[in-house]
């Protein structure tokens, strides 16, 4: 199968280890992977924040750059910019006036998967150890993410691969439906309440005993994470990608800073 | 039913009263996250609603497909609204009941003002009603020499104690059994000094002030949790008793009611009767519900009047996109799932809508440049939680959004300068909208570091970003991008689990 | 432009781009065929919860359990058109206790206030949610028998019960008054502590009979 990556702008610029994570599982599957140049961001930040106008040029071209590349199914390792392709890109176009845009949006989107969807739902992967060779043996804990959870429906399907991954163990998090309070901008303008719902966050990743709270948006990792190393946690985060691509040959290391990946060259 | 429209739509009159904030959304939660005593009522009390919520609604196999009918008909009755307006008021009216129409909040004030005046009484019972505390009644007819006594448990309690509600549902929500004793034992009259702060014994209090006043009043004024088109029926929703108190010993019944509360016909409360008490109370039905048409002869009040109101609610209806929110049948299950709600509390939304369906519907009542309502649209993670708990499918988030849009656009050339966000945005876009602008950007990320200190990490950013370094590092960037890897060092790994295509 | 006109006219322009709303699907449960005995221990099961006592008696049984339920009450009222053989308990006979509330021969706020029960009958129940509803018929009475006395002995014909409101709505009258009653009065406003009796009867007997 020829997928297409979108690596999203923050995995792209600031965590590139999750990125060539998910190149890497698809890769040891046998897939090839496609990087359409073209893509920058799926926007929603700009239209998360009421930035209509300046939202449109950032969708129009992430429309236009899915296009130019010939691909069975696209892919992200982020449950928000996912559901910012399927759902947040054909109302801006409608709201825009652009129908065209908008019947162009909902292409795109239709063939655009969130990692675990991909993986569970079109390759069948259940088993990360058994398929994918997955060996990860620390205790960790799993935030799922707002929009995976209520916009993409995932499920427990980045959880259940993360449990099937050899040497692992994976302890509950407590409320762990519950918002971390990045939100995007939310996270400056309602910094006072953001603080106070990722306060909530830290305390019960840390009442886990867990070395690390992985998830799948890099965006609420990054957040957690930030609270973490603020609060002087030993605890850190890290993607589900990441922990799937990790094996016994290829560990990823989860020590020394924070966010730490098998990043850099 | 049509609504044929010739012509140029009219601009959209907003409403008054108390719907617009004083203060900006982040200044008033900053102050009350500092009330530690609130939030950990707030926390115990959302909490364990939501628990309750979850449990009954698991308990009916048909859940989902009784909100995808509650939200089908709130949309059909929304289109076809000036229609099933005549035809309520036709019914109301062949019953013996009277008809009264308010534009906003002063003239609805005024009409309920004057039918008390017509009774000669100079006080009056209350069911708890937000229509009612959207236009400031109880306050305008104190400065006319009416007293209002709220007979609702937390109305009461909030009333008593010169205090604001903050949960539609548990006006007092933020209070404990201590600080309600105490709010008794100074205000109620010929209360028991020796009150303890247990429930039981608080609500007994309330039973014995009140009774005396049901007893003997003239005249009731109430609200209405639906209004049935095809027969003229009003239904009041409630589970103390006082509700019926009020709707069956008075002479006199005025209610107040915004014009979307209206329902087809009797059918339908088959759907909204499953979708209210459960989603508000976490209760399988709350323990009363009372229906009236009209005049009964020789069964309750004989003097019945109905006050429709307007105040906003067609300024929302013509947004299209935000019209939605004029669905909400008033449950509160949005706040009691909602995370900033549960930490600020009603208060900080300072309008008598909080939590999210506040967030949008203030300011789609008002007008995005009233005040501070522009505020609110942004108190969201926009997490979600509420879309799922809603009855009737509110898309909250989506609305949100869009007004974040309308604030936003509503501000454009209006500023001399344009804001740090403004500015931030704009940058963004340049760089979001080309895979070469970005890639450029990502050269220069790795100065990042400079920012950083030796563990790598970022602890004070400036301007807007500020409120980000309050309480979390930040990363500092990679040396390389993964755009810039995958040009110059990516080589595809030999497949080792390899699937069929 | 008198106000109605005006909020007509307001409506209008805001529907101007005349949005056409999807059909109303009603896939939800509407019927249902849940045998009578299990509707019996379903209803009771919700009465039982929301802190309501129940019997369940065969029809002959009925006076002698009206009787025990009305024992510690100084004074009951009854709507006129209660069935007379309800009353026929010799426990109830002639002990001055019973006021009769009649059209034209109504009792004062004051009256019921000072009445320690009131016995009705009730038009329709729902199992699921263990809903009552009263609709003013003379076997019921008008609304402020049923509401102000502190005790209240509602007869429930197992006729009369049904699993789901959809299947209850069509045996209401909505033209009449009517009062739909899940336990006694409760109130859950401080800290979520649920306290049965407030204003309403503080307690309620629910007498479910068989072959009625």
């Amino acid at each position: 199968m020829k997928i297409a990556l979108f690596a999203t702008c923050i995995v792209d610029a600031m965590y590139p280890q999750t990125a060539r994570a998910t190149v890497k599982i698809l890769e040891r599957l046998g897939h090839e992977v496609v990087f359409p140049s073209g893509q920058a961001c799926c926007g929603q930040m700009h239209i998360n924040s009421g930035y209509m106008d300046e939202a449109l040029p950032v969708v129009t071209n992430h429309v236009e750059a899915f296009e130019a590349e010939a691909y069975d199914v696209a892919v992200a390792p982020s449950g928000s910019c996912v559901a910012s392709v399927k759902h947040q890109h054909p109302v801006l176009a409608e709201r825009c006036g652009d129908s065209a845009l908008k019947a162009r949006a909902e292409a795109v989107g239709a063939k655009t998967f969130e990692l675990s969807q991909l993986l569970v739902d079109v390759l069948g992967v259940t088993d990360a150890a058994e398929q994918l060779g997955s060996h990860f043996p620390h205790k960790i804990t799993y935030h799922p993410s707002c929009h995976g959870m209520r916009s993409l429906r995932l499920g427990d399907r980045q959880l259940d691969l993360l449990k099937s991954v050899g040497g692992i163990e994976v302890a509950d998090l407590p409320e762990a439906d519950q918002c971390c309070g990045f939100g995007g901008t939310f996270s400056m303008k309602n910094a006072d309440v953001s603080s106070a719902m990722l306060e909530d966050k830290t305390n019960n990743v840390k009442s886990t005993g867990a070395s690390l709270c992985s998830g799948g948006d890099a965006s609420c990792l990054m957040h957690i994470g930030g609270g973490l190393s603020r609060t002087k946690s030993a605890a850190t985060t890290l993607h589900f990608a990441e922990i799937l691509a990790s094996t016994l040959d290829e560990p990823v290391s989860v020590t020394g800073q924070v966010f730490v990946g098998k990043g850099g060259k | 039913m049509s609504n044929v429209f010739m012509g140029m739509p009219t601009l959209p009159v907003f409403g008054m009263g108390n719907l617009h904030i004083e203060e900006p959304f982040p200044a008033a939660a900053h102050r009350e996250l500092g009330n530690t005593q609130m939030r950990a009522n707030l926390r115990h009390a959302t909490h364990t609603i939501r628990d309750k919520r979850l449990k009954v609604v698991a308990e009916l196999p048909d859940w989902e497909e009784l909100r995808d009918a509650g939200s089908a008909t709130k949309n059909h009755v929304m289109a076809n609204l000036p229609a099933l307006l005549e035809e309520f008021e036709k019914n109301f009216t062949a019953r013996g009941g009277t008809i009264h129409w308010a534009r906003d909040a002063h003239e609805a004030n005024k009409i309920v003002a004057d039918l008390i005046r017509e009774q000669g009484t100079t006080e009056v019972v209350k069911v708890k009603s937000m229509a009612t505390q959207e236009i400031g009644l109880n306050e305008y007819l104190e400065e006319r020499g009416i007293s209002a006594f709220e007979t609702d448990l937390a109305e009461l309690i909030v009333q008593l104690g010169h205090d604001k509600p903050s949960h539609i549902l548990v006006p007092a929500i933020h209070k404990n059994r201590t600080e309600v004793r105490d709010i008794f034992l100074k205000e109620m009259p010929n209360v028991d000094p020796d009150l303890t702060d247990e429930p039981r014994k608080l609500a007994m209090a309330a039973r014995a002030h009140l009774r005396r006043k049901f007893l003997s009043a003239k005249v009731a004024v109430s609200g209405a949790n639906f209004a049935l088109a095809d027969s003229g029926t009003l239904a009041v929703v409630e589970s103390e008793g006082n509700g019926r108190m009020c709707l069956t010993l008075p002479e006199t019944l005025i209610t107040v009611m915004g014009i979307e509360k209206l329902l087809p016909g009797k059918e339908d409360l088959e759907v909204f009767m499953q979708l209210l008490p459960r989603s508000s109370t976490g209760e399988r039905m709350n323990p009363y519900t009372s229906l009236w048409t009209g005049v009964t002869e020789g069964d309750g009040p004989q003097n019945v009047h109905l006050i429709l109101l307007d105040n906003g609610r067609t300024a929302a209806l013509a947004d299209k996109y935000g019209r939605t929110a004029l669905n909400c049948i008033r449950c509160s299950a949005c706040m009691n799932v909602c995370p900033v709600y549960e930490r600020t509390g009603g208060h900080a939304y300072g309008s008598t809508y909080p939590g999210p369906i506040g967030a949008i519907l203030s300011p789609l009542l008002t007008g995005i440049k009233s005040e501070e309502n522009s505020s609110l649209p942004y108190a969201s993670s926009l997490c979600g939680a509420c879309y799922d708990a809603c009855p009737v499918k509110i898309n909250i988030p989506e609305i949100l959004v869009h007004l974040r849009g309308e604030d936003v656009d509503s501000k454009r050339g209006a500023k001399k300068l344009p804001s740090q966000m403004d500015l931030m945005m704009k940058g963004a876009s340049w760089a979001f909208s080309s895979g070469k602008h970005l890639a450029l950007l990502e050269k220069g990320l790795p100065l990042g570091k400079l920012a950083a200190g030796r563990d790598k990490k970022i602890k004070a950013l400036p301007g807007i970003a500020a409120g980000w370094t309050q309480s979390r590092d930040m990363l500092a960037p990679p040396t390389q991008s993964f755009r810039d890897w995958w040009k110059k060092d990516h080589t595809p790994v030999a497949p080792t689990h390899k699937q069929e295509n | 432009m008198s106000a109605k006109e005006e909020i007509l006219a307001r409506i209008t322009s805001a529907l101007h781009d005349a949005p056409v709303p999807a059909p109303i699907p009603r896939e939800y449960r509407k019927g249902s065929d849940m045998p009578r005995a299990e509707l019996i221990e379903l209803l009771v099961d919700r009465l039982e919860d929301y802190k309501a006592h129940v019997d369940v008696v065969e029809q002959e049984e009925l006076p002698a359990t009206i009787a025990e339920r009305l024992r510690d009450a100084a004074s009951y009222v009854v709507p006129h058109g209660i069935d007379e053989a309800w009353l026929a308990d010799a426990a109830l006979a002639n002990d001055g206790r019973r006021r009769i509330d009649a059209p034209g021969a109504v009792l004062s706020v004051t009256d019921l206030d000072e009445t320690g029960a009131v016995l009705t009958s009730s038009a329709v129940s729902i199992a699921e949610s263990g809903t009552i509803v009263l609709d003013g018929t003379p076997s019921q009475g008008r609304r402020a028998i049923s509401l102000v006395p502190d005790h209240h002995v509602c007869v429930v014909p197992v006729s009369s019960i049904v699993r789901l409101l959809p299947e209850a709505l069509p045996r209401m009258d909505i033209s009449r008054p009517l009062t739909w009653i899940s336990g006694p009065s409760a109130t859950s406003d401080i800290e979520l502590e649920r306290v049965e009796g407030v204003h309403g009867p503080r307690r309620l007997d629910v007498i479910i009979v068989k072959g009625l």
